[in-house]
């Protein structure tokens, strides 16, 4: 078969499903872990290299890099977890509920979105960080607004589709109301190929906030996530410095791990193209 | 004819409403940041007297609607007003700084276009073979790497290592070709890797769509060669698909160059609007923020255009 689309259990999704439970079992007890206090000074040479005394090497302070890796990926992965559970979970609820409404309200809704859609994600981040300190909260927020229309988008596709199904028009014609179909007879149905959605926008969410916080505008000291940790060290690139590159291996680990598990897992869900 | 374009026109109309819609956004959401220009440009030490002289100088005491559309008046004949951190013209210091980043820009597609065309029919046309499942895994994993990672390692190897290139990227008006290729040669090499696997997926997708028409397996069983099919008879209905696909991928480098002019010190205007943040300078943030989101509703118009134009069932 030249054009077959099917590929066997891959090894490439086992490999990402190894680094998406190592890196959660890192954001749970990581900073458990970490051999040092993650402010603490350890050493006097700045910059040493991978292996001796300290794993990764020190950074541009002296201080333990794996330490500031253990304790950075909570700041990474758990601010990621939350913001795309805020914009999966709003895209989500407004998708069903445009689908369920009268067509004025999700003509509305629809186009709103369309609007928020066309600003690039990391534009519409600067501008905020521009106009409101960066917080954690902001950008909590920021990621909540940013990725809603894309969830919302699929959701509300996914759901138009469903709705037309012979067994919601059964439960349609038991007289149900709009809540019950959504719930009970749409959602249902819609999890998984969301749950997948979920995946990648997590992916997207991750790249986002390391790539502000390199820029210095994401995640602010005292406080340092992988991204930071890069941005901090970057004086050390020209002499190779481990503490530059193990972050950004970090993150890279983290996002390639998701993608490799949910490319194995899922069927055909289309990618959410044009990301910026 | 006539009806495509009607269509085209609503399209555009509606991409200039979008972009209307985007500028009050960002606008609205630059104008509100506590404590306002005066005050900033003045610092904290000025008299009250002299903050409010310069906010009606600048216009800053008149209601919100109506500094939009001052403001959105200015844009729209070239004068997007003062830059606070250094009193020029912002539109001086963009017209310096955008050349640079089309420069970049352009010099990404034109490696990175073919090069994701190639792949991309390549994969599709070994689809399930082993060089398709190890191009897949690369292109997958590689949308996932941060541009700085990519950035980084770039600069370990070539300008650390090896000292091929310098790590400052910026190349003189009156460089000589050699010149020229070595300051671009690591800015672009970063940017092309993601757009070149973003845009391979979306091209094997396209072109793997087509040949799983009945049209194409007729093709096969009457004995025509695997090239022959691909070529001749997939790829000029996939061209429609793979157009959108390589507008959608270059919208990405919007985004990635931003990083990579932060990375490499590349005076473009990424770089330029990084700083705006920084310094809180409103005027040339909100100049930049348009530049970027008028950029991106071009490619998705484009993209959107190439759907319409190559697929008449999308036409009704």
């Amino acid at each position: 078969m030249p054009f077959n689309l099917t590929r066997p259990p891959s090894a490439t999704g086992l490999i990402g499903l190894a680094l998406v439970l190592f890196w959660l079992f890192v954001a749970l007890f990581g900073s458990l872990l970490a051999p040092h206090p993650v402010g603490e000074i350890v050493a006097y040479d700045v910059f040493e290299p991978t292996g001796g005394a300290y794993l990764l090497g020190t950074d541009y302070l002296g201080r333990d890099v794996l330490s500031r890796i253990l304790h950075g990926a909570r700041f990474t992965i758990g601010l990621a977890l939350v913001a795309a559970l805020l914009a999966g979970l709003t895209g989500t609820a407004l998708g069903l509920f445009a689908a369920v409404s009268p067509r004025w309200l999700d003509e509305t809704l629809s186009r709103f979105m369309d609007a928020l859609i066309s600003i690039p994600s990391k534009i519409f981040a600067l501008v905020m960080i521009a106009a409101f300190d960066s917080s954690a909260l902001l950008l909590l927020l920021i990621i909540g607004i940013a990725y809603t229309p894309g969830c919302y988008r699929i959701a509300r596709s996914l759901a138009v589709n469903l709705n037309a199904m012979e067994f919601v028009l059964v439960a349609r014609a038991r007289g149900e109301g709009r809540l019950y179909l959504a719930w009970v007879e749409v959602l249902p149905n819609m999890i998984h190929p969301m749950l997948a959605d979920f995946g990648l926008r997590f992916v997207y969410v991750v790249l986002l906030l390391s790539s502000l916080s390199f820029l210095g505008l994401g995640v602010q000291p005292p406080d340092a996530d992988l991204g930071s940790l890069v941005r901090e060290n970057i004086s050390g690139l020209a002499e190779g410095a481990p503490a530059v590159l193990m972050p950004a291996l970090a993150i890279a680990t983290i996002t390639i791990g998701v993608n490799l598990l949910i490319d194995s897992l899922r069927g055909k869900i289309r990618h959410a193209a044009g990301e910026v | 004819m006539n009806q495509l374009l009607l269509l085209l026109g609503k399209r555009i109309g509606a991409a200039l409403l979008t972009l209307l819609l985007v500028s009050a956004v960002v606008f609205f959401i630059s104008s509100l940041l506590p404590g306002d220009a005066a005050q900033a440009m003045l610092g904290q030490s000025a008299t009250p007297e002299a903050v409010a002289a310069l906010r009606s100088a600048l216009g800053l005491d008149q209601p919100g609607h109506i500094r939009y559309v001052h403001w959105l008046g200015g844009l729209l004949t070239g004068d997007p007003g003062i830059s606070l951190a250094n009193d020029m013209p912002v539109a001086e210091l963009v017209a310096t700084r955008l050349p640079k980043s089309l420069v970049l820009a352009g010099i990404t597609t034109l490696v990175a276009v073919p090069l994701a065309l190639f792949l991309g029919i390549y994969a599709a046309m070994h689809s399930g073979s082993r060089t398709d499942r190890v191009l897949s895994t690369l292109t997958l994993c590689m949308v996932a790497v941060p541009e700085f990672l990519l950035a980084t390692v770039a600069v370990l190897v070539f300008a650390v290592k090896l000292r091929w290139f310098s790590a400052l990227s910026y190349a003189p008006p009156d460089a000589s070709l050699g010149e020229f290729l070595s300051a671009y040669a690591m800015p672009v090499m970063t940017l092309c890797l993601v757009l070149v696997a973003q845009m391979a997926r979306m091209t094997r997708a396209a072109v793997i769509d087509q040949l799983n028409q009945p049209y194409v397996e007729m093709a096969v069983l009457k004995g025509a060669s695997l090239g022959r099919v691909v070529l001749r008879h997939a790829l000029p209905n996939a061209i429609g698909p793979i157009a959108n696909a390589v507008a959608l991928g270059l919208s990405y480098l919007l985004g990635g160059v931003i990083i990579v002019e932060v990375i490499f010190n590349y005076p473009g205007v990424a770089s330029l609007m990084v700083d705006a943040v920084t310094n809180r300078d409103m005027p040339l943030l909100q100049a930049c923020a348009m530049i970027f989101c008028a950029a991106y509703l071009v490619l998705v118009l484009f993209a959107d255009i190439c759907a319409i134009v190559s697929n008449p069932k999308l036409r009704s």
